[in-house]
């Protein structure tokens, strides 16, 4: 039996394709400031505070030291770091409230997706002896992926821009989103392949961008927040690296994932997927069995704005927030890191 | 909570360079070691928690991706730390939380650095835009914050290569240290070159490659394992910031804050006397006066007066570092880990000939970034 712990206030910034005028103290200072003041809380209420970046994305060791001072940590605060998603931070951030002696935690991510060429830099997670020597670039092996669903007849190349469609349209309602738009699918489908069976629909947007939550035990949740969404479970799980070992059309950590965290024991209204290819996300609500019914990635998801580290606790977020205003009782999130869908994580949430 | 203990501990043989293994093969040498000394299999591992600090370091991105299949992970959860220099001992702590919380019962952490891979001094002295530029790597930026404490405390120019001496020949007596020098003593350390006055380079840490591993259980995991626990008595972790004119570099409130946060917790009212030995992080010798009294095992000032009378030595009444610390041995990555993980075999009464008689409780210590990232334990041969 786990703690009940919430989610009870998310801020990000507007998604942007280059961000030039901030560094990272500065991406997450007004996120981090805007989620506290939403929660009513203070610095000094915070038991725990832990951050997802990555180095290798800003070019320079040590990112996350920088963005430390946008929380301000006098007297010194209990924290931490990981160096993967922010949803894997609010993983280590939920884990730490289960221990019970603290009642609630900040979780911030941010990431500049911009800094370099990003199919290049995603290429540096490879096996660094046989495989990133070859330099396939993160688009290539997700056009892999996608070549092994329709080979396997998991999906066609319309699925996949109804997909990207659906995206960008409800996209359309997300001020914080990057590609909000209007897509007529035979229009997309027209299109030149830019690496087959991709098109340019079917990738994300290369974005800056950087979010914040507040985590809190029920009692201080329901203080904070009208309408707390809890967390009532989550789990991550990795597969292997070898991506000729995998069956690229499933899902199997995600399932696994979902299993772990209570996903099948009811059913969704919504579902925040991190699903940064229009196929990933075909794959996704499979592995998630999720049905028509289940309002997918309402917010525009991954297709509309996709800032790396961020976009998966933003998942969360946007799932918990869409909870709390009352469009559903049971929503899933999802968080994906390395190539083709390596590892996942499951959050489920639930409201009163 | 859940109470957790360590009940494996494995080490790779440290060198400069370990051309002999890959970056899997280094952490499967010591998470082997590791599992073997639990006396369990990958298959008993329900999570893995892994720490190294700049992925710069191995040039290679977020590598617990690639590495998921080396350790075991491939169907289960694996997380990655990085929290600078600290970062060993804070992976053990996130390791520790997943048993207290009662997620799992037994988990892997493992911490690494293959230092060889790169150029750690090129990779410690980045370009950032609108900082001024460190180009002199760790020692660079440490050395004006030793000169500030001898210059606060009156300490004498020989009290740090006393500490370089100590830990070398505490280090012959540890199988695994990476740096082996039976002929050091005071006046080879004294004749050794200046590099950042006052550290000489025989003041200084080497740059190793390697990983250290524990299995991390909970207590009934531990009732049944087949070498003595080291039960975790408290944990924790304190970070200031960069940039704020409040701080005390040379004794810094998030050392200080997070001692008395573990010592708490273990119900430790004197640790000058309570502790039987601890195990922190000096990569530079001056550190060791420099924190005893930030951990508060002396007043202020009186650091270097304690290592100068032999207090710290493998046979004094507080030995420091008996393993031969980090001045023996630095893949940085995993130093803290190491302090943590010989924290836990002198309380296991396992650490072999650097074994300290009667230990009982133990402190292991990291920091990191300028002096302003701390991660503790404390572990005790007693259940708490």
């Amino acid at each position: 039996v786990t703690r009940r712990i919430a989610v009870v206030a998310f801020a990000q910034l507007p998604n942007v394709r280059r961000d030039t005028e901030h560094e990272e103290t500065e991406l997450v200072q007004p996120v981090l400031n805007a989620a506290l003041e939403q929660a009513g809380l203070t610095r000094a209420d915070l038991g725990f505070t832990c951050s997802g970046s990555s180095d290798f994305l800003l070019g320079r060791p040590f990112s996350f030291v920088s963005a430390l001072d946008a929380l301000a940590p006098w007297p010194p605060a209990s924290e931490s770091h990981v160096e993967m998603d922010g949803a894997w931070a609010l993983y280590e951030a939920w884990v730490r409230l289960q221990c019970g002696d603290i009642d609630s935690a900040l979780v911030y991510a941010y990431g500049k997706s911009s800094l370099g060429d990003l199919r290049d830099v995603l290429a540096q997670q490879l096996d660094p002896y046989y495989l990133a020597p070859l330099v396939p670039d993160s688009i290539s092996l997700a056009a892999l992926q996608a070549r092994a669903l329709l080979d396997a007849g998991g999906c066609s190349e319309r699925d996949m821009a109804e997909v990207a469609a659906r995206s960008r349209r409800d996209a359309q309602d997300n001020p914080y989103a990057q590609l909000r738009m209007d897509c007529d699918v035979d229009q997309l489908l027209a299109r030149e392949f830019l690496v087959a069976p991709l098109r340019k629909h079917d990738c994300p947007p290369i974005s800056d961008g950087a979010c914040a939550v507040v985590l809190a035990a029920e009692a201080v949740a329901r203080r904070c927040c009208a309408r707390p969404a809890f967390i009532t479970g989550i789990d991550h799980r990795i597969e292997t690296h070898a991506l000729g070992a995998r069956d690229l059309t499933q899902s199997p950590s995600t399932r696994i994932a979902a299993e772990h965290a209570g996903a099948f024991t009811g059913t969704f209204d919504l579902a925040e997927l991190h699903a940064p290819f229009t196929h990933q996300e075909i794959i996704l609500r499979k592995a998630l069995r999720l049905g028509p019914e289940v309002a997918i990635n309402p917010s525009g998801g991954a297709l509309a704005a996709n800032p790396m580290m961020v976009a998966g606790l933003a998942r969360i977020g946007e799932a918990a927030t869409r909870l709390s205003r009352g469009d559903g009782q049971r929503a899933i999130a999802h968080a994906t890191s390395g190539p083709c869908l390596q590892q996942n994580l499951v959050c489920v949430l639930e409201t009163d | 909570m859940e109470a957790c203990a360590v009940i494996g501990v494995g080490q790779t043989q440290h060198r400069a360079r370990r051309e002999d293994v890959s970056i899997p093969g280094l952490l499967r040498e010591a998470a082997t070691r590791a599992l073997q000394d639990a006396e369990l299999t990958w298959k008993d591992i329900e999570a893995v928690v892994i720490g190294t600090a700049p992925d710069m370091f191995e040039g290679v991105m977020m590598p617990e991706l690639y590495l998921a299949d080396a350790l075991g992970a491939v169907g289960k959860p694996i997380s990655r730390i990085h929290t600078a220099g600290s970062v060993g001992g804070s992976t053990a702590l996130v390791a520790s939380h997943l048993i207290h919380a009662r997620i799992h019962r037994c988990v892997l952490t493992l911490a690494f650095e293959k230092q060889s891979e790169s150029d750690a001094m090129w990779a410690l002295s980045p370009t950032i835009p609108f900082q001024p530029q460190l180009t002199a790597g760790a020692g660079g930026y440490f050395a004006p914050l030793i000169r500030a404490y001898m210059r606060r405390s009156g300490a004498p120019r020989h009290i740090g290569h006393l500490v370089a001496v100590k830990d070398r020949l505490n280090g012959l007596k540890n199988p695994y240290s990476h740096l082996r020098l039976p002929d050091i003593d005071l006046a080879r350390v004294e004749a050794s070159p200046m590099l950042w006055d006052p550290i000489r380079h025989l003041d200084t840490c080497p740059s190793s490659d390697g990983a250290c591993a524990m299995v991390l259980a909970d207590a009934a995991h531990a009732k049944r394992t087949p070498r003595p626990p080291a039960w975790l008595h408290g944990g924790a972790m304190r970070s200031e910031p960069v940039m704020f004119a409040g701080r005390d570099q040379v004794n810094p409130r998030a050392g200080i804050d997070c001692a008395k946060d573990v010592y708490a917790q273990a119900g430790i009212t004197d640790p000058r006397r309570e502790l039987d030995v601890a195990e922190i992080y000096v990569p530079f010798s001056w550190f060791e006066p420099m924190w005893l009294e930030n951990l508060g095992l002396c007043g202020a000032g009186e650091g270097w007066q304690l290592t100068e009378a032999g207090v710290t030595a493998l046979d004094g009444d507080l030995p420091i570092n008996p393993s031969g610390g980090v001045l023996c041995t630095n893949p940085i990555g995993a130093s803290g880990m190491l302090r943590f993980a010989e924290a836990a075999l002198q309380v296991r009464g396992m650490a072999g000939e650097h074994q300290i008689d009667g230990a009982h409780t133990a402190l292991g210590h990291a920091y990191g970034g300028g002096s302003q990232f701390f991660a503790m334990w404390i572990l005790g041969s007693e259940r708490p």
